[in-house]
């Protein structure tokens, strides 16, 4: 499989152990607990596993926060002391480097049964397919985006990943150096920043970015590398996301051009009526 | 015996003795069907509530009697003492007694009858006799009495305000206590130009109400207020707590009664539910429909008579209490604002009909509708323009869901492009929807509306683009002009029904409507570009449909004529005002996309 030069095996197991991670905490999270604990319990769980470093930090978001409702600074991001009802939808966003690998993965639940959640998330699965068909056929990033954005504006919701830094539903992830010490900056990880920072500095001498964008810079095919994909809608104080790594190589066959990292996931099993590994 | 009350048809009378006075009471409908008892007000008699009687007959076993005093019941010898609050509790324990000895009764109380309803409520001798109270216009005069004893106590300019609204609305409680006066006008000419006066100022339809009893009734129920009134708010209870799920029906046009005496209420009645309707004081007589159907589904709900305070509640929203179980129908609801709209009423617990020609899209709404909070709703696929269709659908919307109590008029096509350019097909086309699409609308429904007498609301869809002329949309910006006077004259005709009728005016908002835009005088590529190039601006702009829903929602609630939504149609809509020249201009500007 010619995927650049990449080591996929080690990024599947950073993104299964973000995703067993998210799993493991979510199935802790009781009426009560707070944004700020769960973060804590997503870092701490992973710190345990070897994970030293972070594109990000973990966010947690609970109730209509999982919507972005009312977000009008990047501060709003981080964790709250919001306490998790019964009922009430969450996500766990969390970006480990685990060996120098990078991982970005998103996990939406909610507390309970929450019917309308429920139908978010098997929207969700029209994304996927949506995304992995349209990278294959080569169209420009900003293209995609539209026609994300069209999908879920025909399904009747809103797209919430306009809320994040620059509005990307998308963004390239990378090796990242393993130092002993390891700052992060603003929740961002300054290992995982510089690598982004040299991305784009590429990316403006050859004209394509590594933030996928609604904007020209984004007007290009995809480029190859692995890209931490992250549509997220809502719907009034409901949101609902995934993220995980899609695979763009420069092979002919389309198959081999484009594909997920991993189909082994909790948002993709729940689809197929799979419940474990 | 007094007076000579003409009774409800098709009741069956009996008398029922209480202490030294014999009680006129009504029975309709089968006795083994929970009860509901329905006690009147002042100055009125038990025929106030023969419209909802009438309409509560097949479900329920309703007991209504005539207040002693009031229509044919006999009046205590002597007046004065014979009217306190624990006698009118004497009163309903016997009627209970006598007309449903084993079960408890679902109460409602219309103003003195509310009154009435809160201290049987809240008595311990009545504990275990009633298993639901709907009190409308009438509030505790317990709770009325530790109300303003709170505002006096601590009176912030607000609170200060909240007094002297209500001090003002009770002139006629002060008017009462004089001696003799009040009798010698009922029993005059106040009693004689009193219906006149009530179709006048409540728009309380002309029938056998009042009844002819009317003067004495009055007359006699003069002490009903010199009895209770001072001792109860100068030492109100401290034990005034609800025994029993309390509804609480709040009509915002109420002359008398002031929305803020209920604030607080949860206090002494837990797990109490809230509704508010735009209407009089009279809702008996001018929403029987309305009322009937808030007093059966509370009952039904309360059937075991247990109160349910341990839930724990939402906080208080407007919406819901206003919306909740209404129904309401939206045209264009497969997308945009419709969409938003739709899912904003279901959120307040409205009942939607989702109306589009896309009926996939509609289909959708419908089914997120019901996810958000809507009780019941409904795709239906129909083309605005086509009047016969419109009929056909309202023909149905009627037969199965009822009729709507807010119609919104929102379906819309673009259409940009200079005037001259312009084909004729596609002014028909912009005319036939976004002009014919509303009259079809405001025809078949409003029609509905005015027949049930029951009022309701129109909103209409209209634009920034109704009021700001522009070189590129001649037959868009006529069509939503025309829409935007059809609303204000139906306005004006519909309010004597007390329709509203309600324009909106959105501005630049991110919805479909960009991507179906025609651009007449371009070729078909040419056309595709502008099209991307406009959703992409209008996505830049960002001015999310959900406002205008809100929007939307706060203009019925509110009953306002023209409401501009996003900050450029408020700009739009001055400009038109104040800067006529200054609006030209700007209508000459060749956008260049």
């Amino acid at each position: 499989m010619d995927s650049g030069g990449l080591d996929l095996p080690g990024f599947r197991n950073v993104q299964r152990l973000a995703y067993d991670c998210a799993e493991a905490v979510a199935a802790r999270l009781r009426p009560g607990t707070t944004e700020r604990d769960a973060a804590r319990m997503l870092r701490q769980w992973l710190r345990l596993r070897g994970v030293r470093d972070w594109f990000h930090l973990p966010f947690a978001w609970f109730g209509d926060r999982t919507a972005f409702a009312g977000f009008r600074v990047p501060a709003q991001f981080f964790p709250t002391g919001r306490r998790l009802e019964p009922g009430m939808p969450f996500i766990l966003d969390l970006a480990p480097v685990h060996h120098g690998f990078t991982a970005d993965v998103g996990y939406s639940g909610s507390l309970g049964p929450n019917p309308l959640h429920t139908r978010l998330l098997d929207d969700l699965r029209d994304h996927r397919d949506l995304v992995l068909r349209e990278v294959r056929e080569r169209r420009t990033l900003r293209e995609i985006y539209e026609d994300v954005d069209r999908l879920m504006m025909r399904q009747g919701y809103v797209n919430r990943h306009r809320a994040y830094p620059f509005g990307v539903i998308a963004h390239k992830v990378g090796r990242v150096a393993e130092r002993r010490w390891s700052p992060h900056v603003l929740g961002f990880g300054a290992q995982a920043l510089k690598g982004l920072a040299a991305d784009l500095a590429h990316g403006h001498r050859e004209g394509w970015s590594p933030l996928w964008s609604p904007h020209r810079r984004s007007d290009h095919p995809p480029v190859p590398g692995l890209w931490a994909v992250e549509p997220h809608l809502g719907f009034r104080g409901t949101g609902a996301k995934f993220e995980e790594l899609l695979v763009v190589t420069d092979s002919r066959d389309p198959e081999e051009s484009a594909f997920w990292l991993d189909d082994d996931l909790p948002h993709v099993r729940r689809g197929e009526g799979r419940t474990g590994r | 015996m007094t007076g000579g009350g003409r009774g409800i048809e098709g009741a069956r009378e009996r008398w029922v003795r209480s202490g030294e006075v014999e009680l006129c009471v009504a029975e309709l409908g089968d006795p083994a069907d929970p009860t509901v008892v329905l006690v009147h007000g002042y100055p009125d008699s038990k025929e106030v509530w023969s419209e909802v009687a009438a309409r509560l007959r097949d479900r329920f076993h309703v007991v209504l009697y005539d207040v002693r005093g009031c229509g044919r019941s006999t009046a205590p010898r002597p007046l004065r003492g014979g009217f306190t609050l624990e006698r009118l509790t004497d009163d309903f324990l016997a009627v209970v007694d006598a007309l449903s000895p084993d079960a408890p009764v679902h109460l409602a109380g219309h103003d003195w009858g509310s009154v009435q309803g809160w201290e049987f409520v809240t008595a311990a001798r009545a504990q275990g006799r009633i298993a639901s109270f709907t009190s409308v216009s009438g509030p505790s005069l317990d709770h009325f009495g530790h109300w303003i004893k709170e505002r006096a106590a601590r009176p912030t300019p607000r609170r200060a305000a909240h007094l002297l609204r209500q001090g003002a609305k009770s002139w006629y409680v002060y008017a009462l206590h004089t001696p003799l006066l009040p009798e010698a006008a009922w029993r005059g000419p106040l009693g004689k130009r009193w219906p006149a006066l009530l179709e006048r100022l409540e728009k309380v339809p002309r029938g056998p109400y009042p009844t002819p009893s009317l003067p004495s009734d009055a007359a006699h129920g003069a002490w009903l207020y010199r009895d209770n009134v001072r001792p109860r708010l100068r030492r109100p209870r401290e034990d005034a707590y609800a025994h029993a799920p309390v509804q609480l029906i709040t009509p915002t046009g109420d002359a008398f009664l002031s929305e803020r005496l209920y604030d607080g209420l949860e206090r002494w009645a837990p797990g109490l539910e809230r509704r508010t309707l735009r209407a009089g004081h009279w809702v008996p007589r001018t929403r029987p429909g309305q009322l009937a159907e808030w007093i059966a589904s509370f009952a039904s709900a309360h059937q075991d008579g247990t109160a349910s305070p341990a839930r724990r509640r939402p906080p208080r929203d407007r919406y819901a209490e206003r919306f909740a179980g209404r129904l309401v129908l939206v045209t264009g609801a497969a997308s945009g604002i419709g969409r938003a709209t739709a899912f904003a009423f279901a959120e307040a617990g409205a009942r939607v009909v989702a109306v589009d020609v896309d009926a996939e899209g509609a289909a959708r709404t419908a089914e997120l509708a019901r996810l958000t909070g809507a009780p019941e709703a409904w795709a239906e696929c129909a083309d605005v323009s086509d009047g016969q269709a419109m009929e056909k659908l309202a023909a149905r919307t009627a037969a199965e869901y009822g009729v709507v109590d807010i119609l919104v008029n929102n379906a819309g096509i673009g259409v940009s492009g200079p005037f001259l350019e312009t084909p004729e097909d596609v002014w028909r086309k912009v005319l036939d929807v976004n002009l014919w699409g509303v009259i079809h609308g405001c025809r078949v429904f409003g029609r509905q509306m005015a027949e049930r007498g029951e009022g309701g609301h129109i909103v209409n869809t209209a634009s920034a683009a109704a009021f700001q002329p522009s070189r590129t949309l001649s037959a868009y910006g006529t069509s939503k002009a025309a829409v935007l006077m059809l609303s204000e004259c139906l306005r004006a005709e519909l309010a004597g029904l007390d329709i509203g009728v309600t324009a909106v005016c959105p501005g630049v908002v991110a919805t479909g409507i960009t991507s179906t835009t025609l651009f007449t005088g371009v070729p078909e590529e040419e056309q595709r570009r502008l099209r991307e190039r406009v959703t992409r601006l209008y996505g830049r702009r960002n001015y999310p449909p959900e406002r205008v829903a809100d929007a939307v929602l706060r203009a019925v609630y509110e009953d306002r004529a023209v409401v501009p939504v996003a900050p450029e149609a408020h700009g739009l809509r001055l400009l038109a005002r104040f800067a006529p020249r200054l609006r030209r201009s700007v209508a000459r500007l060749d956008p260049r996309f």
